[in-house]
């Protein structure tokens, strides 16, 4: 099988063997669950609950009153506790329906089958895709129904599934497309009842060969779905590059996949559409790898929605030394936090305890311009000079090189010798450069 | 509140083990090879120049920092090199405060004063070089091999001389010439390393190399494709300026396509000036007009951003 890829880009060590052997554990809360109103790009959800309530695994506890918006679901039954700006792994205090589990998982009416798939029309689809309150699982969190939904001039020839999982450390994908081979393909088949004239391509990277083997038998006797190999190279999984990896089309910067007729999602997204459409069931559960060098059995779990990220790391042996990080997501975009007792968002793809020698901050020195990070670009930028820019503020200039192309992946900053914090200036000059633009 | 045990930084949270003092510690190891060949053909002063010449260096940068109140960053190892390349860029009789006074001139004003490590425009080490050339000619021209007064056979091809060292003796470093610059064969095991370890590319080195090869064949010291070039690439400061000068990152282009212009200006400049200009060699003056042109090459040469919409 061809191996496809990107240009640039990196190969960090990936510190998966810590967890890619080991199966997806059920694991269910012991304390109370915390929703935060908003878990997906977009206004966040009002809640359509209050203090005292009853409420029921599955029933809508946040109402989306925009657009670009996706529902919360409650994933257990109990009492509605308190509705409180509570701490996010984002680092932010958000709107939160906080609640008491009462151990009994009692349904609500709304969860049942919804027939057929072959039966349902496509808006019928879009629908309950939205009503389950599906995002990007892979951490972006833009609503799925409007990913799919795309505008009728466009139009789509390609849906990626997403199984690069280029990140280090995370084996949440892997182990879904190991156990839940089927789900993922009957997934990537709704998806394309969708899109009639669209091809449907399973994208994973080539450490993954266990999950290769599983999807080629699983698709053998599928016309329009293949599996694709893709280099293990870093970040292979980041929309464009795989996009790139598979049509070798470029999304034109500032644009979206749906101009160059594709779609990509994430694997575990494609599953929360099965079970949505097969099971009836809105997006209540996902899979988290809790890993790194401090935690003790590191683990792929599979956890409700809203289960306190401390749980997790309990379930996982606890931390056998003191980390110096704590991060929500992987280690090369992820979000470091300052508090474990943050909940499982629909975002949540890992969470990491790294040691002082995994993730130890190192002091910035000069820049020696010896390229590195030019040459590990994944968008031919030169971060160098938009590290001057920003740090000069010299906004138009940045603007001028491009930065505002940046995906703020961390290629330049993982290899810079100097250590420059190349991204997180990076990441500064961005919000300057929109703020500007929304004063002007 | 309680006091956050955490580490809270924007991502990426791993960083590759590479360190500046790594790569400049690779430089220093691909430079002994010439520097053992140099302290080989030329003996005793060969090598007190290079102690000298990195001491100078080193001390120069320490107190510099000291006194304006900058933190001392000798422990990068940047000076540690500058003095070392200043010393393959000495003969080996210049008097003992020749390179007190290149490395003082190196570190001070053509790094220093332009901001230090990663901020000086032209390359320290030749510019401290060609400082002392213009100030000290006698002292910087008189070479010697065994006791014996010689010429470069660079000064020998200019002269029209007939009787020229052996390939082999310029492939070894038997001849005249600087400390460092004389013993091709050393230097390419070192200029090996560092592509091996991936400090430099090949980009600037072979481009510079190429175009004073072909070049050097297609004009001609006797007419066209009149001229032994492989003898001649091998000869002076070539693969030394090449492989350890022209890709001193601060001083070469950041670009690949600019790395090749580089290469090629380099190349040119060198020709012209060893073909028809009043010197026998124009490798450092190369570079330092081609450091020079830095800026602007980089400027053309930006690489073309992923998803660049046609216009």
């Amino acid at each position: 099988m061809q191996l496809l890829t990107f240009k640039r880009g990196i190969h960090p060590p990936d510190g998966k063997h810590l967890t890619e052997n080991k199966p997806i554990e059920y694991l269910l809360p012991k304390g109370d669950l915390v929703y935060p109103m908003v878990q997906h790009i977009g206004a966040p959800c009002e809640p359509t609950v209050k203090k005292g309530d009853r409420v029921l695994v599955g029933q809508k506890i946040g109402e989306a009153k925009a657009y670009v918006s996706a529902p919360v679901h409650a994933t257990v039954s109990g009492t509605v506790k308190n509705i409180a700006p509570m701490l996010h792994p984002n680092g932010d205090k958000i709107l939160s329906v906080i609640v008491e589990n009462d151990g009994l998982y009692e349904e609500h009416e709304s969860i049942g089958p919804k027939g057929d798939y072959k039966n349902l029309s496509r808006e019928q689809i879009i629908e309950i895709i939205k009503e389950a309150g599906i995002v990007g699982m892979g951490g972006a969190g833009f609503p799925t129904f409007i990913k799919l939904s795309p505008p009728p001039e466009k139009k789509i020839d390609s849906i990626i599934v997403n199984g690069a999982e280029c990140e280090p450390y995370l084996t949440s994908d892997y182990r879904v497309m190991l156990e839940e081979t089927d789900r993922v393909v009957t997934g990537l088949k709704i998806i394309l009842k969708l899109f009639p004239e669209a091809k449907g391509y399973i994208a994973v990277e080539d450490n993954k060969m266990e999950a290769v083997k599983a999807l080629l038998e699983e698709t053998k006797n599928i016309d329009n779905i293949e599996v694709k190999l893709v280099k293990t190279k870093y970040p292979q999984g980041a929309e464009k590059q795989l996009i790139y990896a598979v049509t070798k089309r470029e999304v034109p910067s500032g644009g979206l996949p749906a101009d160059v007729a594709c779609i990509v999602q994430n694997i575990d997204t494609v599953v929360a559409i099965h079970r949505a459409i097969v099971r009836g069931r809105p997006l209540m559960r996902r899979i988290v790898t809790v890993s790194g060098g401090a935690v003790k059995d590191p683990k792929n779990f599979k956890v409700k929605i809203g289960t306190s990220y401390r749980e997790l790391v309990e379930a996982a042996g606890g931390l056998v030394s003191e980390p110096v990080k704590i991060i929500s997501g992987g280690p090369m975009m992820g979000m470091a936090l300052t508090s474990l007792d943050v909940p499982v968002c629909k975002g949540t793809s890992a969470i990491l305890c790294l040691t002082k020698e995994e993730a130890e901050l190192p002091e910035e020195q000069n820049c020696i311009r010896c390229g590195r990070c030019i040459a590990a670009c994944p968008m031919n930028l030169m971060p160098l000079q938009l590290n001057q820019y920003a740090i000069h503020k010299e906004i138009d200039k940045f603007e001028a090189i491009h930065g505002m192309d940046c995906m703020e992946c961390g290629c330049c900053s993982f290899v810079c010798p100097a250590k420059r914090h190349i991204v997180q200036s990076v990441r500064t000059a961005k919000k300057l450069v929109r703020s500007n633009k929304k004063n002007a | 509140m309680s006091v956050n045990k955490y580490t809270v930084s924007s991502s990426p949270h791993i960083r590759s083990k590479d360190t500046v003092q790594g790569i400049m510690g690779d430089v220093f190891i691909a430079l002994l090879p010439a520097a053992i060949a140099g302290v080989w053909f030329f003996r005793f002063s060969a090598l007190f120049i290079i102690l000298i010449s990195i001491a100078s260096c080193v001390g120069a940068e320490a107190i510099w920092q000291k006194l304006t109140k900058q933190k001392v960053t000798i422990n990068d190892f940047s000076a540690a090199v500058t003095g070392l390349l200043l010393a393959l860029n000495l003969p080996p009789t210049v008097p003992f405060w020749i390179p007190i006074v290149g490395g003082v001139f190196a570190i001070i004003v053509a790094k220093q004063f332009f901001g230090g490590l990663g901020q000086n425009f032209i390359n320290p080490a030749l510019a401290a070089r060609v400082f002392l050339l213009t100030s000290w000619t006698p002292q910087m021209t008189s070479w010697t091999l065994d006791g014996v007064t010689t010429a470069t056979p660079l000064a020998l091809l200019k002269e029209g001389a007939l009787q020229l060292p052996s390939f082999t003796d310029v492939f070894l470093g038997n001849i005249g010439g600087c400390i460092g610059e004389t013993s091709a064969i050393a230097l390419l095991i070192g200029a090996a390393y560092l592509l091996y370890r991936r400090v430099i590319s090949i980009r600037i080195p072979a481009t510079f190399i190429g175009t004073v090869f072909i070049l050097t064949w297609l004009i001609g010291r006797d007419g066209m494709f009149y001229s032994n070039a492989i003898y001649e690439i091998f000869t002076g400061g070539l693969i030394l300026g090449a492989f350890f000068m022209a890709t001193d990152y601060s001083s070469s282009p950041v670009t690949e396509k600019g790395q090749y212009i580089m290469g090629l200006g380099c190349g040119i400049i060198t020709v012209v000036i060893r073909l028809f200009g009043g010197l026998p060699e124009g490798v450092s003056y190369a570079i330092l007009i081609m450091n020079l042109a830095v800026p602007l090459i980089e400027r053309y040469t930006m690489p073309k951003r992923f998803g660049e919409v046609k216009q």
